[in-house]
């Protein structure tokens, strides 16, 4: 069957990328953000199912983000020294604490259209983020608007690409199933897909809470990464960098939301990386007008809803 | 009691402010249901218009306002045209991002050195301040001087809005597009008369918020932005009174939350009210329900 | 013989407006009854209360001597209602193959788990799917076009689809809400043979809103007439066009 030409290529991307971290050849600076661009891609891949394929649009991903990193540090900091062991657990707990909440905030806010829908979510990761500054008067080890520092730095390159990898292929099983396609009715037509017998409740809800999931899964690798965490890290501007990237890759498509994903992340470092120091600061004005320029170009963003081969199938 | 006036009368300073910033958002998405991002940056420009007029060019107060809210207008149609105009039959999505661009780009290019400059600064208050006391609750100039050209402003809105030829057709055209350019509207004229209005007003807001909270940086249109577009929603996105309403709300909400619960929680406050608001009236206190045609 | 579906003094208020006043009516098995009625009657009102959309204020919808009432539309879906829409509504950006395989969704006997790690449940359920879908195509002479996006078929194949998918999960009852709207003589011929063709392949119960009255008046047997959201006539084609409150309904008192 075709199934083992599509293992190939990430085995083999791998095995490349690590042979260049290991022999020094990447240092560790571009190390971090080759991890980092596997963290947005996680992130971003969640939002696509939520607002690409589900038709949800959701300005909250940040929090979910948050809430996923808080938690998991939360847990191996409070038990240092248990090992990879103690980084697992608080990934299981950190995903059913983001599960629950996404939950809880879906069945009421999932009743609501497209724009008000948006506005709601914003407002909870508005709420999320003051949550975050204050959250140091319950819990002091949080650290609020001081920041969480010293989180045990557990993600490397094996972890962050794997669970990319792992991502995927969930999320695209998923979406080429009978359940992604339910989803992908509401977004058509939620009307005509409750007609048809599709409980979109549920469906909606399945595809925000996972959605949201994946966006806490991020958090936890990033929280590791980084190994500070800042509230300000979690605020509405970074639920728009992912509303970015899943647009710019056409909503949608898997393929799109991950070239984009990592595209961005690196657009925005080789800026930072070419760009005389003088005039580095123009770094945050040609990206937006890079935007405005791409958009008004391709307005159905630089995917379109071409998807790879190989992820269609099987 | 007099403490709880004296915020009150606070909360109104603000919202009047907000209510400024929060029309052009709810007129602009009546007219082509775009949530304009770049709107609190407008506000944020007009603020700064106000500073140069005063500081550097020694304009008189009312004359500096005007100024600004010119200037601003004409920032805001050449945003129109640039950046939205190709994007009218384009997905909405699209729009919004763009939307998102042009307020990213506002913000980092004013914060460029050689234009306004990342660091906060002072505003000036041209006019002499002096504070009356109602008892023991106080209202100062700067409060009454909010006050009025806010209302004046919202007065004057009002009547073009309802009551001239060009009012008429901005309502048309937010009716039923369509419609309105078959029966000879000049939709595009339309749509920059919208922008305009609206940008003027934010501009106006931008300066009454800066002689009342006098320190200006090219961030500052984020937060209040953001307010006033969930005040519009609030009162019900496209109804102008509405938004003045969800402004008003959100400017005593924010100010009563941060004297008598907390100073941090006020925005958690505040948006959780939103939220409640929302699932109960989803289309905004004042909004239409806009059921759809099965 | 339990009627199919019943409606007892089904009442529905938009706001002040009577939409929908009392209406009765009995469908029995296998019948093919048409709704007629000047616009804005409540027709699609009807249809829309017996789907579930809108929530009857007063009154009783009986599928086969159950109340479904108050029941959420997918639920009222899944007991064997389906029905297309007076403007088409297809999952346009899904191809003709997918639009049929929504429907047969509800049939699907697999989860979330199975679905991610695809096991043979799976796999299983979903070449049952496809099964099913390719042959109620196949059926309708749509197979070929399976893998086209819905919103580039022609208007008149758009309309046929929306129809089969419609069939796709073998309802009881079939609501077609004005099927030859937008159709030129040659296409309302196909539509009557295609409506003929179902009624003789499936088993099942239709109810139509039609405007072309020569739809209607041919191939119903019985027609409910409606006004200002009241019935105000039933009976056969014959009696139903002789009515003079029917004609005045049309036409308008006579001054």
């Amino acid at each position: 069957m075709k199934k083992f030409s599509p293992i190939l290529l990430p085995i083999s991307l791998f095995i490349l990328l690590q042979t260049l971290i290991s022999s020094g050849v990447l240092n560790p600076y571009w190390q971090q953000i080759i991890q980092f661009a596997c963290i947005i891609t996680i992130s971003s891949l969640g939002l696509n199912l939520i607002y690409g394929y589900t038709g949800q649009f959701s300005l909250g991903h940040a929090a979910f983000y948050g809430i996923g990193a808080y938690t998991s540090a939360l847990i191996t900091k409070t038990f240092p020294h248990s090992g990879i062991l103690i980084f697992f657990a608080s990934l299981i707990i950190a995903i059913i604490i983001v599960a629950l909440v996404s939950f809880l905030i879906g069945l009421p806010i999932l009743r609501l259209k497209s724009d008000y829908l948006g506005i709601a979510t914003l407002g909870f990761g508005i709420i999320m983020k003051v949550i975050f500054d204050n959250a140091d008067a319950v819990i002091p080890r949080l650290g609020g608007s001081r920041g969480m520092g010293t989180i045990p730095k557990f993600t490397n390159f094996t972890w962050s690409f794997f669970v990319t990898i792992g991502t995927i292929l969930i999320i695209r099983n998923f979406v080429f199933s009978s359940l992604g396609r339910a989803c992908i009715s509401i977004r058509e037509d939620e009307i005509a897909s409750e007609c048809v017998g599709i409980n979109t409740t549920k469906y909606k809800t399945m595809g925000f809470v996972i959605g949201c999931v994946f966006a806490g899964v991020a958090g936890v690798l990033y929280a590791h990464l980084y190994t500070f965490l800042h509230p300000s890290n979690f605020d509405f501007l970074k639920s728009i960098d992912v509303l970015l990237i899943v647009v710019l890759g056409g909503l949608g498509s898997i393929s799109g939301t991950i070239i984009a994903a990592v595209g961005w992340t690196f657009l925005l470092e080789g800026l930072r990386v070419l760009l005389p120091p003088e005039i580095l600061d123009w770094r945050l004005v040609i990206y937006p007008l890079l935007l405005i320029v791409v958009m008004i170009l391709r307005p159905k963003g630089l995917g379109g809803s071409i998807e790879f081969k190989f992820l269609k199938s099987g | 009691m007099s403490y709880f006036l004296q915020q009150l009368i606070n909360g109104l300073q603000l919202g009047f402010v907000y209510a400024l910033i929060a029309l052009g958002y709810t007129m602009v998405y009546g007219i082509v249901r775009l949530i304009n991002f770049a709107h609190g940056d407008v506000f944020m420009v007009g603020a700064y218009i106000g500073y140069f007029g005063i500081c550097y060019f020694h304009l008189p107060f009312p004359v500096a306002l005007a100024f600004s809210m010119l200037g601003c207008a004409i920032l805001g149609i050449t945003i129109e045209r640039i950046a939205y105009k190709p994007l009218r039959t384009a997905p909405r999505i699209a729009s919004l991002i763009t939307a998102i661009g042009v307020s990213l780009f506002l913000e980092y290019f004013t914060s460029l050195k050689f234009v306004f400059g990342p660091n906060y600064l002072a505003y000036p208050r041209p006019f002499k301040v002096t504070t009356f006391y109602l008892g023991d609750v106080s209202v100062s100039t700067i409060q009454l001087i909010v006050f009025s050209v806010a209302i004046i402003l919202l007065i004057l809105l009002q009547y073009f809005v309802q009551k001239t030829k060009m009012g008429m057709a901005m309502r048309a055209v937010s009716f039923d597009k369509e419609t309105a350019s078959l029966m000879g509207i000049n939709i595009d004229g339309v749509i920059s008369l919208t922008f305009g209005i609206g940008s003027a007003l934010a501009a106006a807001g931008g300066v009454l918020y800066g002689i009342a909270y006098p320190q200006i940086n090219p961030f500052m249109g984020i937060m209040p932005g953001l307010k006033a577009f969930v005040a519009a929603v609030l009162g019900g996105i496209g109804n102008i009174p509405g938004a003045v309403l969800g402004a008003v709300i959100m400017g005593v909400v924010e100010t009563m939350s941060s004297a008598f619960i907390s100073s941090t929680l006020r925005d958690a406050i505040a948006f959780s009210i939103l939220i409640i608001v929302l699932l109960w009236r989803p289309s905004g206190i004042l909004g239409k329900r806009e059921t759809e045609k099965v | 013989m339990t009627p199919v579906l019943e409606l007892k003094g089904l009442t529905k208020y938009f706001g002040g407006l009577k939409a929908v006043s009392n209406f009765d009516i009995k469908i029995e098995e296998g019948e093919l009854i048409g709704l007629i009625g000047p616009n804005g009657a409540g027709k699609t009102t009807i249809f829309n209360l017996i789907t579930g959309i809108y929530l009857p204020d007063d009154g009783n919808i009986i599928l086969s001597n159950e109340s479904i009432a108050g029941l959420k539309p997918y639920q009222i879906a899944q007991k064997g209602i389906s029905r297309t829409f007076q403007n088409i509504r297809l999952f346009n950006n899904l191809t003709v193959l997918d639009n049929v395989r929504i429907a047969c969704h509800m049939h699907a006997n697999y989860g979330l788990w199975s679905a991610i790690v695809r096991n043979r449940i799976f796999s299983r359920e979903e070449r049952t799917i496809e099964e099913k879908a390719r042959d109620i195509l196949s059926i309708f002479k749509l197979e070929s076009r399976a893998d086209e996006i819905s919103r580039n078929l022609p208007y008149g194949e758009q309309r046929k689809l929306e129809i089969v998918r419609a069939l796709a999960n073998k309802p009881k009852l079939l609501l077609l809400d004005e099927p030859a709207a937008g159709m030129n003589p040659q296409e309302v011929e196909k539509l009557m043979e295609l409506i003929h063709f179902i009624r003789e392949r499936f088993e099942l119960t239709i109810f139509l809103i039609e405007h072309q009255m020569k739809v209607v008046m041919s191939i119903c047997k019985r027609i409910a007439v409606m006004d200002f959201g009241e019935k105000i006539a039933e009976g056969s084609p014959k009696e139903v066009q002789n009515a003079p409150q029917v004609i005045e309904a049309y036409l308008g008192r006579e001054c």
